[in-house]
């Protein structure tokens, strides 16, 4: 007896060909040429990478300007905490020599963001007060001054 | 207040404790809520139409092939709220042309693919080819050449072919139920192999997900069962009720039994986690988890299905419970969901704070494309009920 092959399985062997065929020549089309290069990526995407611009400086250009200030903050807890953490991005300041292009935050609530009683923050590493208690009224720069925050103003 | 933190104290006030910069926004949304909840509902209803077909239970007949075209309805719709969840939609398809072996996200392109492509179309083919070959002579114009392309061109339907359309179909049932089970079983996994996070973290992730797929697709194929009958003003059946219920009845026992099983094992543990945990359910998730997925979702339909055992009386009254538990079943299964995916990503990493989740209402990961992703399958499964009728199939003699 010949071998049977039901017809069923022929019409669809020739569908999945067709789809399988299909599908490699849209892969070839779809796959970026430099996919593979350096890894599972598109290598020219380390090119775009490359394209966005800049906004943060970084603190050794704050300090081409004001290392008397960096010299300041080195006395005191703020030691570690670089310029922009506060003052925000800096690249548009640096290269525009523009004072109003640097943030100056001077509100109480900015200082809150850390020094608000927080439980979950250890007192010992950061120091904490209620805004709501300590000193009402009054801005944190009029007797902290942020670069030495324990020299305190008169 | 200074512009440049304005957005930051916003976010800063829904948080509590000590959490990490980039647990303050969920990277998960809502949509991440439906996906697996509409690939359940793939899993569950396919599975209800395995048990018929394989251990050939002649009750559930009538709702075979309505269980099978709910399967490729939500299928077909499986991978939508994920694409609308990308901020990128339009580079969805790269995930197929560049597979990556060892990426257990992009594994989905294969079990997918597998998935719709060799069992649920192949069974449905199988299924239906006699029909369309007979639909394609009775018809006329543009849905006589519909129905030929659906046949591939194909139109032998002497007995022998008709035989190995079943023994085929037969066939593919029986890959098709390892393969549903690998199919819900990998959405549990993407959970499960979090290691990073001890609410997802746990083998059974996997078993859990499957079982309440099950529930879920049940539940849709019963519901969807009950309002087809409705529509065609047929009466429905109520043996084949009280035979879904029945299987409802076992697997939400498995269900809970496991979904227990993982609480009681974690509580027992209680591990370093378990303190943030425990403040997480009794808090945040108080109403999904207890009332929505316990009460509502697992425990009144539990008792419901238990009492639907035993009473055989009114046959209406034990319609509109069907009916009732279905939509408690869904409403449970959606909440198990969201308690899973939000659940996982409002407690800090450092176990000492919490973040909190608004859904936005607009855009590609909002509440309108959530709702529109759950409403479109009922769409295509309108279409496709009136495309291939299962009431209007030739009938075969076995």
């Amino acid at each position: 007896m010949k071998f049977y092959i039901p017809p069923q399985l022929t019409r669809l062997a020739l569908a999945f060909a067709i789809f399988i065929t299909l599908f490699i020549v849209l892969r070839n089309l779809l796959v970026p040429d430099t996919f593979g290069q350096y890894g599972h990526y598109r290598g020219d995407s380390l090119i775009d990478n490359q394209q966005p611009e800049i906004h943060y400086s970084g603190q050794e250009a704050c300090l081409d300007c004001h290392q008397e200030i960096e010299d300041m903050k080195q006395t005191d807890v703020h030691n570690t905490i670089r310029c922009e953490v506060c003052h925000g991005p800096g690249e548009k300041h640096v290269s525009s020599g523009d004072a109003a292009d640097i943030s100056k935050p001077d509100s109480r609530e900015f200082c809150g963001v850390c020094h608000e009683k927080n439980a979950a923050r250890r007192q010992s590493t950061i120091v904490q007060i209620r805004l709501s208690e300590h000193n009402t009224g009054k801005k944190c720069i009029e007797c902290h001054n942020p670069h030495q925050p324990w020299e305190m103003k008169e | 207040m200074e512009p440049n933190y304005q957005h930051l104290y916003e976010i800063l006030a829904n948080s509590q404790g000590y959490i990490f910069p980039n647990e303050i926004d969920l990277q998960w949304g809502i949509l991440i809520v439906v996906y697996p909840f509409v690939t359940g509902l793939v899993a569950g209803a396919f599975i209800l139409a395995s048990l018929e077909r394989v251990f050939k239970d002649k009750i559930l007949k009538p709702t075979y092939q309505i269980a099978l075209l709910t399967a490729l309805s939500f299928l077909l719709v499986a991978t939508l709220p994920l694409i609308s969840h990308l901020s990128q939609p339009q580079r969805a398809y790269e995930i197929m042309i560049t597979p990556h072996g060892s990426s257990a996200m992009a594994i989905f392109g294969f079990v997918y693919l597998w998935y719709l492509m060799v069992v649920l179309l192949l069974e449905i083919w199988f299924d239906y080819r006699h029909s369309m070959v007979v639909w394609a002579d009775e018809k006329k114009g543009i849905m006589k050449w519909v129905y030929r392309i659906l046949t591939l061109g194909l139109s032998d339907i002497s007995p022998r072919t008709l035989t190995w359309d079943r023994k085929l179909g037969y066939f593919i049932t029986v890959v098709g139920i390892p393969s549903a089970f690998i199919l819900h079983g990998y959405v549990g996994f993407i959970f499960g192999s979090i290691k990073a996070n001890p609410w997802w973290s746990t083998p059974l992730m996997p078993i859990i997900f499957l079982f309440s797929a099950m529930v879920s697709g049940i539940s849709m194929v019963m519901l969807i069962y009950m309002v087809v009958s409705y529509i065609r003003t047929k009466t429905m059946d109520i043996n084949v009720l009280d035979s879904i219920g029945k299987y409802l009845f076992f697997v939400l026992i498995l269900d809970f039994t496991i979904e227990g099983l993982d609480q009681i094992h974690r509580i027992y543990e209680a591990e370093e986690s378990f303190e943030t945990i425990k403040l997480l359910v009794e808090g945040k998730l108080y109403l999904t988890l207890f009332i929505s997925q316990g009460l509502i979702g697992t425990i009144i339909p539990l008792i419901v299905l238990a009492f639907l055992q035993f009473y055989k009386g009114k046959i209406k009254l034990r319609k509109t419970l069907y009916f009732i538990i279905g939509i408690l079943v869904l409403i449970g299964v959606y909440s198990m969901r969201w308690n899973v995916v939000i659940g996982g990503q409002l407690f800090s990493k450092s176990f000492s704070g919490f973040t909190s989740f608004k859904v936005g209402l607009i855009g590609l990961d909002g509440t309108l494309m959530a709702a529109f992703w759950l409403i479109l399958p009922f769409g295509i499964l309108a279409f496709l009920l009136w495309l291939l009728p299962p009431w209007k199939m030739v009938q075969e003699e076995e």
